[in-house]
């Protein structure tokens, strides 16, 4: 099965997309990471102004078949966060790097992109 | 254990279905999406492989005695190609297994179906239980030799007849008729486990692709969606809304005293069961009143004291909340007391609601 790996973002080996917007960096899950957990049914994500440490557990994504938990791939502050998947977890299978993005952070430092697989490096990862 | 395959492994292997052990076999858990394929049976038909579902025969002049002495419920009450569902006990009265008895059509057999790995365990207990009392029975255990598909929904009589060779449409519920397929036999039984109507056919396993293929325009259905499907009709899940270790359960805490039939002259559990009507625990229907999944084991709550626990949970897609089943003290049964469930360390709000969700949401 082919899934949709756009060339834009930076991916991890758990699954999330980072996209750098300026001084802020928006997160999601993948289109593979959302195929593997089948119909989203619940989203939970964490209050704006909340601090993370890269790696740390940011949100919780529950299918009908599993609970999955969404990590930080940096360390930051939720600057925004996607309130539309709260209401319409549906969105993140729907339209994963698009409406069904999760947060957005505010970075401490610099984005370190070596730390990151390239989309062709994902794409290998995946196959 | 080596796990074993339904005879179309490849074949839904190659239709792109995901697949995931249960009982001991490697079944389809979906073909689309749960979803999809639960609003198909909801909305109109679908069709499941549940080859794994066991199939025991037993035969021989005190086949009715020996299959009144392990089922709850009365095998005396069937007219051949009837069935009935009933429960399995142990002595101490908790359940073991549940299954549906078919009297076969020809009067002559008797076909019963365990739970997805627990065939052997019962061709066990019902060859011990025949020796031990010098019952004249004949037990085999034909799980291997049979295939099984479900074919359920609104539209799934429909579906059936344009595929059988005999007319179905005036099989009553829990009754059966053997008919062509494709020219193989079936037993076509109007039973099912998602609250719709429909059939399950029960054929030699070598004619499964025949049969499958007869379906072809029908939406298949994996094992995901059938647990949603169940547990929104409150059908309980052998295994894990009961268990012999894990779960044990008399059928009255269970809510299945429907299928106890305590009139008759003996069955195994029976002694236990004589003052155990009114049980401590009872399960109950669970509806959460915000977003969250409630999932088997986690707490349920009253005023922050735990007083039970869930056995089955998701999010409803019929009603569109997340419903559970689970046990829970008898003080806290009646339908509107307000619970919770701890959802990962986080008290979620829930009401008890009958367990039958989906016959009270068609109200």
């Amino acid at each position: 099965m082919e899934f949709d790996v756009p060339d834009e973002p930076y991916y991890t080996e758990s699954h999330e997309w980072i996209e750098l917007i300026e001084d802020t960096v928006r997160i999601g899950i993948t289109d593979f990471a959302q195929d593997e957990l089948g119909d989203i049914v619940f989203v939970e994500l964490p209050a704006a102004g909340t601090d993370f440490d890269a790696g740390d557990d940011f949100a919780v994504i529950e299918s009908i078949k599993a609970v999955s938990d969404v990590y930080a791939p940096v360390a930051g502050v939720v600057a925004d966060i996607n309130e539309a998947v709260e209401s319409e977890p549906e969105l993140v299978n729907e339209d994963p790097y698009g409406d069904g993005w999760l947060i957005e952070l505010e970075l401490d430092g610099d984005l370190d992109t070596e730390s990151f697989l390239s989309a062709s490096e994902y794409r290998e990862q995946i196959e | 254990m080596s796990t074993k395959r339904p005879q179309l492994h490849e074949k839904h292997l190659q239709s792109g279905a995901d697949f995931t052990d249960f009982g001991g076999w490697d079944m389809p858990v979906s073909f689309d999406s749960i979803q999809t394929e639960h609003a198909a049976v909801r909305d109109s038909v679908g069709i499941f492989d549940v080859s794994h579902m066991g199939e025991v025969t037993v035969s021989g002049p005190e086949a009715a005695e020996l299959m009144n002495r392990l089922t709850t419920n009365d095998v005396t009450a069937l007219d051949p190609g009837d069935a009935q569902y009933a429960c399995i006990l142990a002595e101490d009265g908790t359940i073991i297994d549940d299954t549906v008895v078919y009297f076969q059509p020809d009067g002559e057999e008797y076909l019963f179906i365990p739970n997805a790995g627990n065939d052997e365990a019962m061709v066990d207990h019902w060859t011990d239980h025949a020796a031990a009392h010098n019952l004249d029975a004949t037990v085999v255990n034909r799980t291997q030799d049979f295939g099984m598909f479900a074919v359920q929904g609104p539209d799934a009589v429909e579906s059936v007849q344009a595929a059988a060779a005999d007319s179905l449409e005036d099989v009553s519920r829990f009754s059966t008729r053997e008919t062509r397929i494709d020219g193989a036999d079936c037993l076509a039984a109007r039973t099912g486990y998602t609250g719709e109507d429909g059939f399950e056919l029960i054929f030699d396993a070598d004619d499964s692709e025949k049969i499958w293929d007869a379906f072809d325009d029908v939406q298949p259905c994996g094992l995901g969606a059938r647990d949603t499907l169940r547990l929104e009709a409150g059908l309980l899940l052998s295994g894990q809304d009961f268990h012999p270790e894990d779960e044990p359960r008399t059928p009255y805490e269970a809510r299945l005293g429907f299928v106890v039939d305590s009139s008759k002259p003996f069955f195994v559990g029976q002694e236990a069961l004589r003052d155990a009507d009114n049980p401590d625990e009872l399960l109950v229907g669970l509806e959460l009143q915000e977003r969250g999944v409630p999932r088997h084991g986690y707490p349920i709550l009253h005023d922050g004291e735990q007083v039970g626990h869930v056995t089955s949970g998701t999010m409803s897609p019929t009603l569109e909340v997340p419903i559970a089943l689970g046990y829970v003290d008898a003080a806290y049964v009646d339908e509107g007391t307000s619970l919770g469930v701890e959802v990962r360390n986080r008290t979620v709000a829930a009401t008890v609601v009958s367990h039958r969700f989906l016959q009270e949401h068609r109200e």
